[in-house]
């Protein structure tokens, strides 16, 4: 802490385009999570801009971003932060309690996404009931119930074994092809094989931002 | 978020950590009930003045003969006999605030009725004491004027006395014997209750002054028109204070008494003695509200730290909500709902409590108790905007945390 700027990304500049699946890698301190943030609209760049959608969204006021985060993003965690003692389907609810839809109508939606990643049998289940596979599985219905464009996840499969992870990959790969855009940070190379386009962060800057030709999650299973 | 949702969340929430969230409430449940105690238990004692006021007749005061002074020995209070049924007529006519002053005698007698005897007070009156005092009669008639003034012998007889001497016989015609003297009841009274020093008011046989005098009890030679007390009734909307001094100002130029010779009588304000006693009953009640009330402010605190430790403990979740789309205001509503819902539901429980506490007080320790509306409302509001109070600093704090920090948050 302090009052000395760290300057956590610098003059980079990147556009992803709807559809890709980014893999965004690096070690530690090189910045990946500070430009997550930034994509997440969870954080807003001290210099430079940031457009979501041809939309500015780095001179947004806090409501505003709370309001694009609850309609065009959907977030995965690496620890699924999922409700404790909370069903599985009011879990996946959550983003949809901040907006106006009513009750019916949000607990279908809810258990359409919880079928949708295969749960459908686990609606009434805690989070201390289900195994890690299952829980990042409802934490992606969550992240889908808004029908966002874009699904940000941090860490996705990193407390989840080789296994588990490799369905949750193929769970995201499913949805861009579907056509969603998705961004997955990870420092695993395993992982970032499952993507499209890999970019690499350095010490605030991009050090490689290459094409990949991606690894079919599901010819693994 | 609409407010029936963040309500279904604050109530799970509660639900989780069930004992903590009872012994939170047991704080604002105790001090709730605690209030609503106190209160119940003023507003009895309250109650009871307001009775006595009811059962005495409003505006009355009274005047009893003073002290005597007989060769340095003072004797006390209604020794001399220095008040007249005169004293009673000129006060009635003279002091333009009276409305009515009734003369009456005094006494106790033994009265027989059939095998039955019953020791009872007997006082000598006239119609005017009945209307001083509020008195309604139940059953028969009152005094004819013929009756007062030639000695008639008859009475109206008090319930409590009626009882005693009657049972479940109807008094009305029937024949008792007092002393020596037969009187017919022909009056039944309404029922009055305890006196202000807590004696049966029902105990009594009223007959008329003359009677009381002349027949059952007989009067010192040269005593004739003596009375022991002159009930004084001042009119409605007169200040008493004034009724009281012209009264004083009448006996003593009455009875010839110079300039700094003390008065030979002792008027008592009833009405203001109760008075007095019904303000002070009053500020009792406010006290113990009062002191019941800091066992609130203290469940409050209870609330404002339980809700700190939940924040903390919830920040992650905090940060979750942030981040899938709640706004500031959303995690305020949402925590200031809990605190609130947290103190309504203790409130509501210590409503049960109050009225289970002023229920037990008066059946176990005897003591009057009256439950009030307005003390539950109090209560319970008090308790509603405890929970905003104290719960309001931990909201403001978790809807100020930032979603990426909080997300991190181990």
């Amino acid at each position: 802490m302090g009052t000395n700027i760290v300057a956590a990304l610098r003059g980079v500049s990147i556009g992803i385009s709807e559809g890709e699946f980014v893999a965004v890698m690096g070690p530690s301190g090189s910045g990946k999570s500070t430009f997550m943030n930034m994509v997440g609209c969870l954080d807003k760049p001290t210099t430079g801009t940031y457009a979501l959608a041809d939309e500015e969204v780095s001179t947004m006021s806090n409501d505003a971003l709370a309001a694009i985060r609850n309609k065009r993003i959907g977030f995965v965690f690496q620890q699924f932060n999922l409700l404790p003692r909370t069903a599985a389907l009011e879990n996946v609810e959550l983003p949809l309690l901040y907006t106006t839809m009513p009750a019916k109508e949000r607990q279908a939606r809810a258990a359409k996404r919880l079928e949708q990643v295969g749960l459908g049998e686990r609606m009434d289940h805690h989070p201390s009931q289900l195994s890690g596979g299952q829980q990042q599985r409802v934490a992606i219905a969550r992240a889908l119930v808004n029908d966002p464009k874009l699904i940000l996840a941090d860490e996705p499969t990193g407390a989840l074994d080789s296994r588990t992870s490799v369905e949750v990959m193929a769970l995201l790969q499913g949805l861009n092809r579907e056509g969603m855009t998705v961004v997955v940070v990870t420092h695993e190379h395993d992982v970032a094989a499952f993507a499209s386009r890999v970019i690499t962060f350095r010490d605030g800057v991009v050090k490689e931002d290459r094409a990949n030709a991606p690894t079919d999650a599901r010819s693994m299973l | 978020m609409t407010l029936l949702a963040t309500l279904r969340i604050a109530l799970i929430a509660l639900r989780v950590n069930k004992l903590r969230s009872t012994l939170t409430m047991l704080g604002i449940i105790i001090g709730v009930g605690a209030v609503i105690t106190m209160i119940a238990v003023g507003g009895g004692a309250q109650a009871r003045v307001e009775d006595q006021i009811k059962s005495l007749g409003s505006n009355l005061m009274i005047v009893i003969p003073g002290s005597t002074l007989s060769s340095g020995v003072r004797m006390g209070t209604s020794s001399a006999q220095s008040l007249t049924e005169d004293d009673a007529w000129t006060i009635m006519r003279d002091v333009p605030e009276v409305a009515v002053a009734a003369p009456s005698l005094r006494g106790t007698a033994q009265a027989i009725y059939g095998n039955t005897n019953w020791s009872t007070t007997v006082q000598g009156v006239t119609m005017d004491y009945f209307e001083a005092r509020d008195w309604k009669m139940i059953a028969g008639r009152g005094f004819e004027p013929g009756e007062v003034t030639g000695a008639g012998k008859v009475a109206i007889i008090g319930q409590s006395a009626a009882k005693s001497l009657f049972g479940d016989e109807d008094p009305i015609d029937k024949t008792i014997r007092v002393r020596k003297t037969p009187v017919t009841i022909i009056g039944v009274l309404d029922k009055k209750g305890q006196s202000m020093m807590g004696q049966d008011q029902d105990d009594v046989l009223f007959v008329p002054l003359a009677t009381h005098r002349n027949r059952i009890f007989g009067t010192q030679q040269g005593k004739l028109r003596r009375v022991s007390v002159i009930t004084v009734k001042v009119q409605d909307g007169v200040n008493m204070k004034l009724g009281e001094d012209n009264v004083r100002e009448l006996l003593r130029q009455r009875h010839k008494l110079q300039q700094g010779q003390d008065d030979d009588f002792t008027i008592r304000n009833l009405t203001e003695i109760l008075q007095a006693q019904e303000a002070s009953s009053k500020i009792l009640t406010y006290l113990l509200a009062a002191v019941a009330s800091v066992s609130l402010l203290v469940g409050g605190i209870g609330i404002m730290n339980i809700m700190l430790v939940s924040v903390t403990e919830r920040t992650r979740e905090i940060g979750l909500r942030m981040a899938v789309g709640a706004r500031g205001r959303d995690i305020l509503t949402q925590f200031l709902v809990e605190a609130v819902t947290l103190s309504l539901i203790g409130g509501l429980l210590g409503i049960a409590l109050g009225a289970f506490g002023s229920y037990a007080l008066g059946s176990f320790a005897g003591w009057r108790t009256e439950l009030s509306t307005s003390a539950i409302v109090l209560a319970v509001g008090f308790a509603a905007s405890i929970g905003i109070f104290f719960g309001f600093y931990p909201a403001k704090k978790a809807s100020q945390l930032l979603p990426i920090e909080a997300l991190r948050y181990e």
